[in-house]
């Protein structure tokens, strides 16, 4: 059995989801091998190649893939599979983040084979256990693709290490350039915060906050206990803060140490997002808020008398 | 240019679903069914791309048992043209969707495709991917805006570090997010009209598709619960207990 991961990465570092999705693929039992898929990548690849566990590192360095753009990239990962026939991989898989939700599943059309979203647990080579229904319920599906296609949900598995891995690193010739799709420009949002996915606190605002302004008390907050900053989506889509910070069932899923959730109510779609969390805190002045009931310390008060308190005394 | 819109009949978004007792599934008997809000959202941008001149016909179709002609009746109302119904059993998998859909993209020819990004009950965020795939198209998924600029169009998209523009040449499948637009309710009397408007059933028996299932669900189970927490009075207490009791700060 050999495994395909494809490294998450944006051409200069190899982000960390990806040690995430390699444990993953350590819990299958297989020979991993990275793909490394982008332009001027040779860093990551020497990154993944330090990776623990893993066996080869297959680097498509080319323009086309730049900007992980499917109608490129998909090609390359089937061309990959199909060249390798069936003693080649059984399994391939990414992380559940953006780049790996919209490539794989053009990956499994293409190989004619079904995809499996958001793996949470691995229980044998061929069943997995995934969260379905905003993660009101879990299911266990088992595939007898001959490939099984994957995504992997980074706060499921604990990461391997990144240092004390020797793998080779083998260039690929493949250069898919399908010619239908450019990258035009992008708008990343700037911030020195822990990112919110691999932050072990996260403070979080809702529609409590008022506005956008008043989020500097999180943040004032946050800064003295070294945490991420999330949002429910009220938040973001009364304009208090940008998307990329949302935490939910179609935002981020986050399973920090501490979880703090201020001003939020505790929808179902956000709960999905941050119920793994080890320890959550809510904060809110309606006592009847659903996060009650799921908060292991509640503090019924007013969000902007508690913040500034807590700030001083953290 | 035609615009194609896929929606999905799902449980509706503020129910909490249960799981069922024996571990099968989850419970779905006279439980409330809407259309996914993804899916809704896919309307309106099919129909805004309608009233700004680009699009000439906006279809809906849906893929699924008879009762998701109330779903395609919905979308006509917001203000679709036409529906078109794949009629099959319940629960088909994202790749048989996919494949269904794509039979109805050969006929109809559509400039654009629009989906939602995922349903909110298999949370799959697959079928318009795999739509595109099978068109050999491109796929601006995670949408937060549509502009067509001549045979191409430009999709801003919601990734994880913020936005990212791609443009794409036509025809395109794209997947709407959240932030695309607010979907506009139907009126009473556009819901009488809508009653009126073709609704076309085709059985997916007819389509020569494979849609067996390849993926065998186990069995369904409850979330672990949580253990039930405690209130405190004073921020001083929460701090204290979160340095001494749980030791997370």
């Amino acid at each position: 059995m050999t495994i395909l991961v494809i490294a998450e990465h944006d051409n200069k570092v190899l982000a960390p989801a990806t040690l995430n999705t390699v444990a993953a693929a350590a819990k299958i039992c297989g020979e991993i091998h990275v793909l490394v898929a982008g332009a001027s990548v040779g860093g990551v690849a020497e990154a993944a190649a330090k990776v623990a566990g893993v066996a080869k590192v297959l680097v498509a360095d080319n323009a086309a893939y730049a900007h992980q753009l499917p109608e490129n990239v998909a090609p390359l990962v089937a061309a990959l599979v199909q060249e390798a026939g069936a003693a080649g991989y059984s399994h391939i898989l990414a992380a559940a983040t953006s780049n790996g939700k919209n490539i794989l599943p053009r990956v499994a059309a293409a190989l004619d084979v079904d995809q499996i979203s958001e793996i949470i647990s691995v229980e044998s080579a061929d069943t997995f256990k995934r969260p379905i229904y905003a993660g009101n319920a879990i299911a266990t599906v088992q595939s007898n693709a001959a490939v099984k296609v994957i995504t992997v949900r980074a706060t499921g598995f604990d990461p391997v290490a990144a240092e004390g891995g020797s793998a080779a690193v083998e260039a690929v010739a493949a250069a898919h350039d399908a010619g239908i799709s450019s990258f035009v420009g992008e708008e990343l949002a700037k911030s020195d915060r822990p990112e919110l996915t691999a932050a072990k606190i996260v403070v979080s605002g809702g529609r409590g906050m008022q506005n956008g302004d008043n989020f500097k008390h999180l943040y004032a907050l946050a800064d003295k206990l070294g945490a991420a900053v999330g949002a429910s989506r009220a938040a973001v889509d009364a304009g208090f803060v940008p998307n990329d910070m949302q935490v939910g069932q179609t935002g981020k899923i986050v399973a920090p140490q501490l979880y703090i959730a201020v001003g939020i109510s505790g929808a179902i779609q956000h709960l999905a997002g941050m119920k793994d969390s080890k320890v959550i805190v809510a904060i809110n002045k309606d006592e009847e808020a659903p996060i009650f009931q799921l908060a292991d310390y509640g503090l019924v008060a007013d969000l902007f008398e508690a913040i500034p308190e807590m700030a001083a005394l953290a | 240019m035609k615009v194609l819109v896929a929606v999905k009949r799902v449980v509706d978004a503020n129910v909490k679903v249960r799981v069922k007792a024996d571990e099968s599934d989850v419970e779905l008997s006279n439980v409330k069914m809407s259309i996914n809000p993804f899916c809704e959202i896919a309307v309106e941008a099919a129909l805004q791309l309608k009233e700004s001149g680009q699009a000439s016909e906006v279809i809906a179709v849906s893929v699924g048992p008879d009762v998701c002609q109330e779903q395609l009746r919905t979308a006509l109302a917001m203000g679709a043209d036409r529906a078109v119904l794949i009629k099959t059993g319940n629960d088909l998998e994202p790749l048989a969707i996919a494949k269904l859909l794509y039979t109805v993209t050969q006929r109809e020819e559509p400039g654009i495709v629009l989906l939602g990004k995922q349903s909110i009950d298999g949370d799959n965020n697959q079928t318009g991917q795999m739509l595109s795939a099978l068109m050999g198209s491109a796929q601006g998924t995670f949408a937060s805006q549509i502009n067509v600029v001549g045979d191409w169009v430009n999709v801003i998209r919601e990734v994880d570090g913020g936005l990212e523009t791609r443009s794409l040449r036509l025809p395109a499948v794209i997947t709407a997010d959240l932030r695309l637009n607010e979907p506009r309710y139907a009126s009473l009397p556009n819901i009488m009209k809508a009653k009126k408007k073709p609704l076309e059933v085709i059985d997916a028996s007819d389509l020569g598709v494979d849609i067996a299932p390849r993926l065998k669900v186990i069995k369904v189970s409850a979330p672990p619960e949580r253990k039930a927490g405690i209130r405190v009075n004073s921020v001083q207490e929460l701090v204290e207990k979160l340095k001494n009791e749980a030791g997370v700060i």
